[in-house]
């Protein structure tokens, strides 16, 4: 089977209490599609981490869905503030989050350093005062 | 149980405030919602987090916590622990989860 | 341990999950952060919090978590427990801050992560 699925999401920045719905569809895809659970697992954990990113620093955005038989591609694109410097923003407790998104369960600055944990590849573009956009791939043949 | 004798007890490291070591303890508080230690907490309580800013000390000099504990190995930023020496407040880690301290810790203090 | 007996030891309430009180946890994680239970690698643990909001059930579903203990009385809202229920999540609420309901639970047997 050679199918490739694809599906575009919109998300809204500041909108919480939607948080999580593009990743939760994308989990319905993959479980439908019978993928590795672990792989799944990691899959969905990016991807949200990488959609509260968006609600809680940008202004809108949408993630891209892509999956054929040897790879799982998720695009994160968003119009925001962008990252001035990503080599920090990887690292592990470093956050620009307000106090109002840390009272949310958010913001200890562990998103970004955890999407390139769970993800196999990812890649991350953005230019301060318009956005940005990060892609993450997994690799669906099983690990071990 | 003094703030000392916990350390000894659960093998917690000690990073700053040593001078509040005596601190006689009267409970715990674990929480990772600084409003709510704010809400909530009672004096001489050691709070459990893994938060690791300076509004922590702040937050625990204010309630007159009696020491705070940080879990998963996290290191505190270097002006939490110098507040933690303005205040004489013990500021502690443990790479052991916050679950798993504070299931310790309450033993320690209720059995 | 069961559903059931935490609910007991606990003198909680159950909110969704009716068919579930046989299930079995035998590890908790306790955190406010949900950036921290993303972190957590292992499958079917309890977590037990005092975040009540609509991105603590999302992060289970994400995280592969069943059961979620509310801690310091906080109330689940209709809206949360219609996502928990779409994703065979069991909620439960207990009044006892965190510190106790981990104490509790500790002291009856389940075990930390790591």
């Amino acid at each position: 089977m050679s199918e490739t699925i694809t599906e575009e999401y919109s998300v809204t920045g500041g909108d919480f209490s939607r948080a999580g719905y593009a990743s939760s569809q994308i989990k319905k895809i993959l479980k439908r599609m019978d993928v590795d659970k672990a792989i799944i697992k990691r899959t969905v954990v990016a991807a949200y981490e990488g959609e509260v990113n968006i609600v809680a620093h940008a202004w809108s955005g949408k993630i891209e869905f892509q999956m054929d038989e040897e790879q799982i591609r998720i695009i994160l694109d968003d119009e925001g503030p962008g990252i001035e410097d990503i080599e920090k923003a990887m690292q592990e407790g470093y956050s620009t989050a307000t106090s109002a998104i840390r009272e949310m369960g958010f913001g200890a600055g562990m998103g970004l350093p955890n999407m390139k944990k769970n993800a196999d590849h990812m890649h991350i573009e953005s230019e301060p005062g318009k956005g940005t956009k990060v892609e993450i791939r997994m690799e669906r043949m099983v690990r071990e | 149980m003094t703030a000392a004798e916990m350390v000894n007890k659960l093998d917690l490291q000690v990073f700053s405030g040593e001078k509040g070591l005596d601190r006689e303890i009267s409970g715990g508080y674990m929480s990772d919602l600084l409003s709510d230690v704010m809400g909530n907490a009672d004096e001489g309580q050691v709070w459990i987090t893994l938060q690791t800013h300076k509004n922590v000390m702040a937050i625990a000099s204010l309630k007159e916590l009696a020491a705070v504990i940080l879990v998963n190995g996290h290191k505190p930023d270097d002006d939490t622990a110098a507040q933690s020496n303005e205040e004489d407040i013990p500021l502690l880690g443990t790479s052991m989860s916050a679950f798993d301290i504070t299931g310790k810790l309450y033993e320690l203090i209720y059995k | 341990m069961k559903v059931k007996e935490i609910i007991r030891i606990l003198d909680a309430r159950l909110l969704c999950g009716e068919d579930q009180l046989d299930y079995t946890v035998e590890m908790a994680f306790a955190s406010d952060l949900m950036s921290d239970v993303l972190t957590q690698n292992n499958d079917h643990v309890l977590l037990i919090t005092g975040l009540a909001n609509m991105q603590t059930i999302r992060t289970a579903e994400m995280s592969d978590i069943n059961c979620i203990v509310f801690a310091r009385n906080k109330k689940a809202t209709p809206e949360m427990v219609e996502l928990a229920e779409e994703s065979d999540i069991v909620l439960i609420e207990c009044r006892y801050s965190l510190f106790k309901t981990c104490g509790l639970l500790y002291q009856a047997g389940v075990k930390p992560i790591f």
